[in-house]
Order: structure tokens, then C-alpha cells, then sequence
């Protein structure tokens, strides 16, 4: 590698990102600085083990990263535009197009799911926290760190450029030479892994730690939801960890799974891949069902609908989705009676999605309905996704799929899932949970401004793709002539993606415009809420719950208010044990990232040093001694006493 | 602290019992992974190349004496557990410390093994069999490797503390992870080795 290598030189954008870079890492320093906040982040945020802080920090990185893979996303749908448009060339075209779908899809919806569940879970099944809060901090910081390190990418060494499935053999150093790939292996095991300890983090937190009472039949549907989406990280990520795996030892020690030649072959990488990649999109939009139900149910004022369906549907989902992969590559040569069975497994999906569209439905039909800004996501999601649905079944067919597969057909038909299923879940969560997270609501007119823009922005952003695929515009194209016609769609297109970028910049302006004028006092429950985590203050205090919930019913806190019974027990609090903070999960993540970092310029000693340092950390954190704190019951009856005015 | 003193001392707290259910969860994400290995080298045990089939290069005796010492010393693991249980600290030592050596005579073999195979001129880049073979055993072998330390590191504090909820809890989990890959081993030495030399 030599030196002029390094650094990501000749593109405009590129100078110009690297000076944003600067200027925005040195206005945090010295604001910092300036305002004596060192402290105060180390303390409070970077060593937390607190769940809530933890989920709050992976929501504001998904926004961060929301902004870096829309920013992508636009610079596509500017070259896009036009015919024979020349603000991208094909290699920085294919760089975008596969940071912007790895980012939204790894760093964006995944750590935006995974925020929900840190800030929700705890709260929905009446528990102190998770399971395992240190375990919970190293998961974030490893998140965390893997992606920086393939944000690094775009400004040193080179961004993958291979699509966000990196195939084979196109993704191998002979024809990806730069280090971009590296990036891709390295940044996503780095982040996998600290996945697939929140998914075993969360299993044992749901299966373990609910309030008395609180049976598996009375969890609440985003609850769930989690859980059923953890089991599918705990056997998907393993692939994925394997999977990228061989590809590091191909692209970086020569080993030959891959290649070309000495035996290697190419399609294991896509069937490894996908066998992940499927449940992946499961993973992200299960939640996002979860979230659905609760805020429907919540804002008409009914039971949800068909409860029990809703959960069988969910594990029938989970099942499946691991017996699809192969609708990936239908046209890639296993023949008809693959191609027969993946395509009827895939079908098959369409059933218990279909069984939960109805129930929200029901839940809906004679409810007391009030269109609040997480309930118009909900609404705004049901009839978009059922189109994304319906064109997923289409690309379903294996036959019918030679005539679409790859073209803008399928860009319009995952979009059309992942952001209403996916974003407008996530968005819905967000403007429904914020009060317990910051103690405040959102402005709702604002949000939802933002809200119409989004939708329409997006439909018209999206519509015009599915006929230019059927007209046979192919997708990761960088450019196309004027005499294929496709130009007017284009335009059009482009115009609802800057329609949908201005909804978001709305949506984002309205977090200080709230942090300012919203009022602060409207308690615990300002919707009028059904599940445990409305009945603890706004904002929560550190032990979520002074005295532990006795859960007698679904719904438990709707029921609690509507027969006027008690969910607490009387008499005097008692002391809480808590798990102390700890810098070790941060340092770990740095350590994790000198390690990717090295590795993906095949810098062996510094990656040896840092490969020792992460088995130092683990063997500090064996032979500490910290058995956290206790959190008087003096302390928490002042406490309670501040935040709700009563002794409860 | 809610303590449960009908179950064994690595059980008794929430969080302990919560530690060990965690670690089975971590269990079965370690299957899936060793699976997909599997799969991996069931893929491509045939896809030689121009390099030498497994046929070629498999050793047995060696083999036998990994897969003795790793099954032995998955027995003297169960021992040590047995001696916690009737906290007996010297002899459960004296087990656990069994068990890491063999684990280490295990390792010895298989990168004796590793180095023979590069000698014969059979790398990790030669073919896509080969390539397989490396990482399902080199995964394996990490893990042991892994054990080892954290086995070593779990003893120190036995020794020092002595059987508290928390060390018979380390103890416990680790416990575990061995026997975990004693099953693996038996799969690598019936469906690579034995398989291979037929
Ligand atoms: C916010 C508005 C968005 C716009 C305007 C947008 C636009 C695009 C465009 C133009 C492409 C490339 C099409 C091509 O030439 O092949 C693309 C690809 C992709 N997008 Fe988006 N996108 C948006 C949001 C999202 C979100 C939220 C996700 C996921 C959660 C996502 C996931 C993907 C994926 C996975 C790809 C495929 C990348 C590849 O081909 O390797 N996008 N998007
Ligand atoms: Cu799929």
C-alpha cells in the first residue's frame, strides 16, 4: 500500500467531505472543551450501563447514520436524474450504492430496532434492566465502532464497492482490488458480534426477568415481537460471522473458498450470504410489526386484535424466513425444482403477513380512533407495505422473476417494504416513546408536517421505479441514454426523493424546536397508554421501577386504570441494587476498531498488539471485583416523591 | 438479593441462573457457527485443486491422541464440577488443572499437525478443501485455545476465593464450554478425519 493510497484523492466531494470531517470533529472537541462537558459525556454516556441511555445512544447514532446513507441515496437520485448525467462516474456510483444500502440496512435500521428494544423492553416487561447491562454496553460500543470503521472507508482507502451483497467473485481482490472489501468484512464482524450478544441478551431478559404475573400470553406484541426477532439474530448472525469470516481469510491471508480457481466456488458466498441476509430483513421488520401493534392499539382505544394469531403469525414468519433464501438468485442456475420449492416457501410468507395486516385491521374497525403522529406512520405503513407486499409476491414467482429480477422493479419493491415496515415503525416508536426517553412530546405539528412529506415524498420517490423496471431499466446502473425513455420517470423520482429528504430535516428540526417550547409536565402517561411503561414517570428514573409491578392481565396498566386497581403493592420501598458504570466497554470498542482497522491494511503487528489487548480486556473484566451499588430506599422514596408529586 | 439455597451454590442467585441460561442461548449460536462451518467444508471437502486430497495428508495417529486427550479431559472437567459441587477445593483444582493441560497436549498435537501439512506443502492457499480444513479446525483449536486462558484465569480465582456463587458460577459456565467442544471435536474426527480416510 503506498501512501498516496491511503488517503481517497482526485474527487471534489471526496476534499470536501474530509474538510466537513475536520471542521465537525474539531467543533465537538472544542465545544466540549469549552463548555466542561468531558466529563459529563465520559460519566454519563460513554461509561453507561443504564439500558435506556444505551438505547438512546443507538437512536442517535441510526440518525446519524439515516443522514449519511440519505445523503447517499441523494447524490444516487441526483445522477439518476438525468440521461448521461456526469456527477457520478461508475466507480463512485458503485462505491454509494453500497455504502447507502449496507449503512441503512446494518447501521441505520438495525441499531434503530435495537435502540427501541434498549429503551422499551425493560420498561414494557416491568424489569430493572436488561439481563446483562454490561453485556448490553459492549454490544453498543461494538456496533458502534464497526461502523465508524466502514465510514472510514469513503475518506481512506476506498469504500466497497461491490454492492451491499458483495459478490463473489466480483467482490475478491482480483476484481475489487482496494481495500473497500476489507472494510465491508471487518466493519460488519465487528458489529455483528456485538448483535448477536444483544440477541442473547434479550432472550434471557424476556424470558427471565418479566414482573410477576406477566405470563408469555401477557407480554405486549412489541414485546413479542423482540423476542422472536433475537431468536432469529442468534441463528442468523452465526452465519453471517462465518461468512465473513472467509471472506477476510480470502481477501487478506489468500485462502480460496471464493475464488475462482483451486476449487473455490462463488455461489457458496451468496447462498452464506443470504441465509443470513434474509432473517436480516425479518430482524428489522418484526420489531417494527411490534411497535405497530402497541401504538395501534393504543390510539383506538381497543385490545389488538387477534392476539394470539398476531404471536403464531410471528413465529411462522421467523420459521420461514430462514427457508427462503435462494429467491435471491432464482436466475443464477439451480434449476427448476429449487427454484419450485424457494419460490412456494416464499409465497408462504405472504400468509401470516397477510393474518397481521387483517388484525390491525380489526383493531382498527369501530375504535375510538385519534390520528396522532405515531398512529398516522401506522396508518400511513398499512396499505404502502401491503403494496410492497404484493410485489414481493410478484418477484416470488421464479418464472415471472427472469423477466424483473435486478431491474428498479426490485429497488421500488424493497423500499416498499423496508421503509414503511421498517423506518416509519422505527419513527412511529420513536415519537411514541420519546416522552419516557427526554420527558417530553415531540411538537405533533410539526411531526406531522414532517409525516406528510415523508409519505408523499416517498410514494413518488418510489412509484416511478417499479415501471421503470418493468421497462427494463436494470438497477446499480450509473447511467442511461436519452433514447431508452427513461429520463421523465427518473426526474420524477428524483423530486419525491428531495420531497422525502425535507420531511426528514423537518422531522429532525423538530427535536430542538420540542427541546425548547414542549411543555414538561404532562406525567407519565400523556397518551393514555395501555402497557406497563406508561404507569413509571417521564422521564424514567434509573431503577425503572420503585417497586416491581403485579402484572393481572394483558394490558396490564389499562386495566389497572379502568377498574381502579392497584399494580403496585402498598408499603415502603426497599433498597435496589444497581450495576455500576464502566469504561471498559468503550475501550474495548476502541481497541475492536485499531484491530478492523489494521487488519484491513494487513498491518499484522499493530493487529497482533490489538488482538492481545482485547484478550487483556477480557481477562480484566474476568478478575474484577464490582458488585455495583445500592440505591437506598430513602433515596428512592425522594425520588418518587419529585417525580410524581404523591408517594404512589 | 433473592438467594435459593435448594440449588446447587453456580445456580443461586438470579443473576448466576440468569448467567448460565445466557451461556445455553451462547451455546446455540456456537452450533450454528460450527454448523455453517460444517457446511462449509461438506461443500467443498472434494474441491482439491491441484493440491493433495485429504486422503493425501490426514494423519491418524496423531488424530487419535487429540481426540483421547480432548475426551479425557472432558471427563476430569466433570470431575472438577462433581468436586465443586461437594466443595471439595483441592481436588476440584487438581481436575480443572488436568484439564487445561490436556487441553494443551490437544493444542500441541493439532499445531504439530498444522506444521506437517505446510510442510507437505499444504497451506491454507492451496485449495478450497484446504482452505475449509484450516478454518474448521483452526476455529476449533481457537476455541480451545480460548478455553484454556479462561479456564487458567477462572483457577487463579478459585484459589484465591474459593468457591463463592460467583467463581461456581465461572466454573460451572466453563464447564460448559468444554464438554461444547468435546461434541465438536467428535463431529471434526467422524466427519473429517475417519470420513476422509476411508
Ligand atoms: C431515504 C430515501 C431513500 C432513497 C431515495 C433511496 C434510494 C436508493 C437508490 C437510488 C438505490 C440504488 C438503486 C440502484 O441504482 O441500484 C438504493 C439502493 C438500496 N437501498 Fe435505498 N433509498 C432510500 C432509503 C433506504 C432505506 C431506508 C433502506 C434500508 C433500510 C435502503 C436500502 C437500500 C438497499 C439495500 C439498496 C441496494 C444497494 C445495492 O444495490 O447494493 N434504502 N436506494
Ligand atoms: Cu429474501
Amino acid at each position: 500500500m503506498k501512501w498516496d493510497e491511503f488517503f481517497v484523492t482526485g474527487e471534489p466531494m471526496i476534499y470536501a467531505a474530509d474538510v466537513s470531517i475536520i471542521l465537525v470533529s474539531l467543533a465537538i472537541v472544542i465545544g466540549l472543551t469549552y463548555f466542561k462537558k468531558w466529563g459529563y459525556l465520559w460519566r454519563e454516556w460513554l461509561t453507561t450501563v443504564d439500558h435506556k441511555r444505551i438505547g438512546i445512544m443507538y437512536i442517535i447514532s441510526a440518525l446519524i447514520m439515516l443522514f449519511r446513507g440519505g445523503v447517499d441515496a441523494l447524490l444516487m437520485r441526483t445522477q439518476l436524474a438525468v440521461p448521461d448525467n456526469k456527477i457520478l462516474d461508475a466507480q463512485h456510483y458503485n462505491e454509494i450504492f453500497t455504502t447507502h444500502g449496507l449503512i441503512m440496512i446494518l447501521f441505520m435500521a438495525m441499531p434503530f430496532v435495537i435502540g427501541m428494544m434498549n429503551v422499551v423492553i425493560p420498561l414494557q416487561i416491568g424489569a430493572r434492566d436488561v439481563a446483562f447491562p454490561r453485556l448490553n454496553a459492549v454490544s453498543f460500543w461494538m456496533f458502534f465502532f464497526g461502523a465508524m470503521l466502514l465510514n472510514l472507508s469513503f475518506v481512506i482507502g476506498g469504500s466497497p464497492d461491490a454492492g451491499w451483497s458483495a459478490y463473489f467473485p466480483l467482490a475478491s481482490l482480483e476484481f475489487s482490488p482496494t481495500v473497500g472489501n476489507n472494510y465491508y468484512s471487518l466493519a460488519l464482524q465487528i458489529s455483528g458480534i456485538g448483535t448477536l450478544m444483544t440477541g442473547v441478551n434479550f432472550i434471557v431478559t424476556i424470558l427471565k426477568m418479566r414482573a410477576p404475573g406477566m405470563k408469555l400470553m401477557r407480554m405486549p406484541m412489541f414485546t413479542w415481537s423482540v423476542l422472536i426477532t433475537n431468536v432469529i439474530i442468534l441463528f442468523a448472525f452465526p452465519v453471517l460471522t462465518v461468512a465473513l469470516a472467509l471472506m477476510m481469510f480470502d481477501r487478506i491471508f489468500g485462502s480460496q473458498f471464493f475464488t475462482m480457481a483451486n476449487g473455490g466456488m462463488d455461489m457458496l458466498w451468496a447462498n452464506l450470504f443470504w441465509v443470513w441476509g434474509h432473517p436480516e430483513v425479518y430482524i428489522v421488520i418484526l420489531p417494527a410489526f411490534g411497535i405497530f401493534s402497541d401504538v395501534i392499539s393504543t390510539f383506538s382505544k381497543k385490545n389488538l386484535y387477534g392476539y394470539k394469531s398476531m404471536v403464531v403469525s410471528m413465529v411462522a414468519i421467523s420459521v420461514l424466513s430462514f427457508l427462503v433464501w435462494a429467491h435471491h438468485f432464482y436466475t443464477m442456475g439451480q434449476g427448476a425444482m429449487v427454484n419450485g420449492f424457494f419460490s412456494i416457501t416464499t409465497m408462504a410468507i405472504a400468509v401470516p403477513t397477510g393474518v397481521k395486516i387483517f388484525n390491525w385491521l380489526f383493531t382498527l374497525q369501530k375504535g375510538k380512533i385519534s390520528f396522532t403522529s405515531p398512529m398516522l406512520y401506522a396508518m400511513g405503513f398499512i396499505p404502502i407495505f401491503t403494496i410492497g407486499g404484493v410485489t414481493g409476491v410478484m418477484l416470488a414467482m421464479a418464472s415471472a422473476d427472469y423477466q424483473y429480477h435486478n431491474t428498479m422493479f426490485l429497488v421500488a419493491h424493497f423500499h416498499y417494504v423496508l421503509i414503511p415496515g421498517t423506518v416509519f415503525g422505527v419513527l412511529a416508536g420513536m415519537h411514541y416513546w420519546f416522552p419516557k426517553m427526554f420527558g417530553f412530546r415531540l411538537n405533533e405539528r410539526l411531526a406531522k408536517w414532517a409525516f406528510w412529506l415523508i409519505i408523499i415524498g416517498f410514494n413518488v420517490a418510489f412509484m416511478p421505479l417499479f415501471f421503470l423496471g418493468l421497462n427494463g431499466m436494470t438497477r446499480r446502473m450509473y447511467t442511461y441514454s436519452a433514447s431508452t425513455g427513461f429520463g421523465p420517470l427518473n426526474m420524477i423520482a428524483t423530486i419525491g426523493a428531495f420531497v422525502l429528504a425535507i420531511g426528514f430535516v423537518v422531522l429532525c428540526y423538530n427535536f430542538f424546536h420540542s427541546f425548547r417550547h414542549s411543555p414538561r409536565n404532562e406525567g407519565g402517561d400523556p397518551w393514555d397508554a395501555r402497557t406497563l411503561e406508561w404507569s413509571t414517570p417521564s422521564p424514567v428514573p434509573v431503577y425503572n421501577f420503585a417497586k416491581l409491578p403485579n402484572v393481572k392481565s394483558q394490558d396490564a396498566f389499562w386495566h389497572a386504570k379502568k377498574h381502579n386497581v392497584p399494580l403496585y403493592e402498598e408499603g415502603p420501598y426497599e433498597e435496589i441494587h444497581m450495576p455500576s458504570n464502566s469504561g471498559q466497554p468503550f475501550i474495548l470498542g476502541v481497541i475492536m476498531f485499531i484491530l478492523g482497522f489494521s487488519l484491513v491494511f494487513s498491518w499484522f503487528i499493530p493487529a497482533i498488539i490489538a488482538g492481545v489487548g482485547v484478550i487483556i480486556m477480557l481477562a480484566v473484566r474476568s478478575f474484577e471485583r464490582d458488585h455495583g451499588y445500592h440505591i437506598s430506599a430513602k433515596e428512592i422514596a425522594a425520588t418518587e416523591q419529585k417525580l410524581r408529586g404523591d408517594t404512589v | 438479593m433473592k438467594i435459593n439455597d435448594s440449588l446447587p451454590l453456580e445456580y443461586r442467585t438470579e443473576e448466576n441462573s440468569n448467567k448460565i441460561f445466557g451461556f445455553w442461548l451462547f451455546l446455540g449460536a456456537e452450533i450454528v457457527l460450527f454448523s455453517t462451518l460444517f457446511a462449509v467444508y461438506f461443500t467443498l471437502w472434494n474441491r482439491t485443486g491441484n493440491g493433495p486430497t485429504g486422503k493425501e495428508i490426514f494423519e491418524v495417529g496423531g488424530v487419535i491422541w487429540e481426540t483421547l486427550l480432548l475426551l479425557t479431559s472432558s471427563f476430569t472437567c466433570g470431575l472438577g464440577i462433581h468436586a465443586m459441587r461437594l466443595n471439595l477445593k483441592k481436588p476440584m483444582m487438581v481436575f480443572f488443572g488436568i484439564t487445561l493441560l490436556m487441553g494443551l497436549g490437544f493444542l500441541g498435537i493439532e499445531i504439530t499437525e498444522f506444521v506437517n501439512y505446510v510442510h507437505e506443502g499444504a497451506t491454507l492457499q492451496t485449495s478450497a478443501f484446504l482452505s475449509s480444513l484450516f478454518v474448521l479446525l483452526g476455529t476449533h483449536g481457537l476455541h480451545v485455545t480460548m478455553g484454556i486462558l479462561w479456564g487458567a484465569a477462572i483457577l487463579l480465582q478459585v484459589n484465591r476465593q474459593g468457591f463463592t456463587d460467583e467463581t461456581a458460577n465461572k466454573s460451572f459456565i466453563f464447564s460448559l464450554y468444554w464438554h461444547f467442544l468435546d461434541v465438536v471435536w467428535i463431529f471434526i474426527f467422524s466427519f473429517v478425519y475417519l470420513k476422509g480416510l476411508m
